[in-house]
């Protein structure tokens, strides 16, 4: 399998606090990537770093063997890497299907005039962005919430938005910033069975943070854990949760 | 009243509305909140005034060169201003709204601040309705088009419209050029309305009275941002005849939709087609 994403030396330094220290991962392309780590570990820094929000202090990554350093977050987003936030930032005034429409946006290219003048190529692609939005809708089970507004949706479907958005954009990377927050074990384990949809149906590569373990250890192939912004351990589930650092960081030292 | 009285009232609401179109695409639907819109009406209405006075060209296209130059300043502004975060965009076009009307105080060739009289008396009331109809149409559907629901994005919320692709400078800057070309147009028709400029009429007070309109419609209406125009440019003039009172009531009326309709008049709703058609369907099915 081939490399979708790679981590090289990653740093970022804020003043004299270095939030993320020399983080290298791989991430290949396929894989269900688990990015753990006690709070306050840099996980949604790395996210940040990879999306483009913050720039890198030190290091370089690389997406599909391509350097994505110093672009800027929307361009980031145009090379096919996406994401959810931990604070959801939906579209809060707009409809369910207006969230999902206007991420939909980079499958149509009508120019301005083409909306004035209202051409044949703005009504078919119009009419492609709609058909693609309601399969979108359709996927995460939106339909029924279609002309709700996002903040009025519950909480959980909130976060179903928020990725039926960011799958919009047919993504070859999505990346879940604990996509499963607030969520009851039933709901999480549905969302589980997402992610794995979304990897096989949709080929999108996914990188995950979260807290809920069952759901870490059940759908990732690769977990990287990550405390006070170094690098801790990196392996298969079976192997993180035998990993002795890991359980101290945790849990914390057996006394002696 | 006599028809031409209402006439001219109606044919400044008109003018007004045409600012306040723009000004609802920039403030309402983009979220960038400006105090400025005076200045490029002023730049419109000099240079429409320039292309028909001193060029001799027809009015349309001095129209067009009017609005186009307003735009193309704009975009000179909103390229070194556009990218600062929050309130410092706003604060910026308040320092160009003042800036422009001191630059045309100044200049003698545009008659300074004496003014500039003699202008030919093109704007009637007929090609007012005509160029707010297009402005209208033509507003609905950049609203509604992919490139208007990019720029609704951009007001909810920014940083997610970047993840999502989003090229929010590039938006920012069509939204800005988008009404200042409205009120470039506006401004050339005012000036062929009354036959007198003088750079005082682009005063901040003018800014802000536009943005009021835009608040006072509705953040994110159309129907809100037109409706607003004609009620607030018509009410002054309803009111001449307790003239003292008339700025008064004015304000009252302003702060009575803000407490009771804190969303504006319409608050983001419109009245529109489909809403009309929903209504046309229930009474054609009512027949058979």
């Amino acid at each position: 399998m081939s490399d979708m994403l790679t981590l090289k030396n990653v740093t970022k330094k804020f003043g004299g606090l270095t939030a993320v220290g020399g983080v290298d991962f791989t991430i290949k392309k396929g894989e269900i990537f688990g990015l753990i780590g006690p709070n306050g570990a840099g996980k949604t820094t790395i996210f940040n770093l990879i999306t483009g929000i913050y720039g890198l202090t030190e290091g370089d990554v690389l997406f599909e063997g391509k350097s994505i350093t110093g672009l800027k977050p929307f361009q980031i987003a145009n090379t096919g890497i996406t994401r959810t936030f931990q604070n959801i930032r939906l579209f809060k005034n707009l409809t369910t299907y207006e969230n999902v429409l206007i991420a939909c946006h980079k499958s149509a290219s009508y120019g301005l005039l083409d909306s004035v003048f209202r051409t044949k190529k703005f009504k078919n692609e119009e009419r492609l962005l709609a058909k693609k939005a309601g399969e979108l809708m359709e996927l995460m089970g939106l339909t029924q919430n279609k002309n709700m507004l996002a903040s009025n949706l519950p909480y959980g479907l909130q976060r179903r938005l928020e990725i039926a958005r960011a799958l919009a954009l047919n993504p070859k990377l999505i990346l879940l910033d604990e996509p499963a927050a607030g969520m009851n074990p039933e709901e999480t384990l549905r969302l589980m069975e997402l992610i794995r949809e979304i990897r096989d149906k949709l080929d999108v590569t996914v990188l995950v943070i979260e807290h809920h373990m069952d759901l870490i250890m059940g759908v990732c192939d690769k977990i990287f854990v990550l405390n006070f912004g170094l690098p801790l351990a990196e392996g298969s589930p079976k192997e993180i949760q035998d990993d002795k650092n890991v359980i101290e960081a945790y849990l914390g030292k057996e006394e002696e | 009243m006599d028809m031409y009285y209402v006439q001219g009232i109606l044919i400044l609401a008109g003018i007004n509305l045409l600012t306040v179109l723009g000004l609802s695409l920039l403030t309402g639907f983009t979220g960038l909140f400006s105090f400025g819109h005076a200045g490029f009406m002023a730049i419109g209405a000099y240079m429409t005034t320039m292309m028909t006075v001193k060029l001799g060209l027809p009015f349309i296209p001095a129209l067009l060169v009017g609005g186009l130059s307003a735009a193309l300043i704009s975009l000179i502004i909103g390229r070194f201003t556009l990218n600062l975060k929050g309130d410092y965009f706003c604060i910026a076009t308040l320092g160009f709204g003042e800036a422009i009307r001191l630059i045309l105080d100044n200049i003698q060739y545009f008659g300074g601040s004496r003014g500039w009289a003699g202008i030919p008396l093109y704007t009637s009331f007929w090609n007012v309705i005509i160029i707010d109809i297009v402005a209208i149409i033509v507003m609905v559907f950049i609203i509604n088009s992919r490139h208007g629901r990019n720029m609704k994005a951009i007001r909810e919320e920014e940083l997610a419209s970047q993840i999502v692709g989003i090229n929010v400078f590039r938006y920012k800057m069509i939204s800005l050029g988008i009404s200042a070309l409205y009120a470039g147009v506006a401004g050339g028709m005012l000036a062929h309305y009354l036959g007198y400029l003088q750079p005082l009429m682009f005063q901040m007070v003018k800014s802000t009275e536009l943005t009021i309109i835009v608040i006072f419609g509705g953040l994110g209406s159309i129907t809100g941002s037109v409706i607003g125009a004609i009620l607030l440019t018509a009410l002054p003039e309803i009111l001449r005849d307790f003239y003292q009172w008339r700025l008064v009531i004015y304000g009252l009326a302003v702060i009575a939709i803000m407490i009771g309709r804190p969303r504006g008049l319409m608050g983001g709703k419109e009245l529109n087609f489909r809403f009309i058609k929903k209504l046309l369907k229930k009474e054609k099915e009512v027949n058979i």
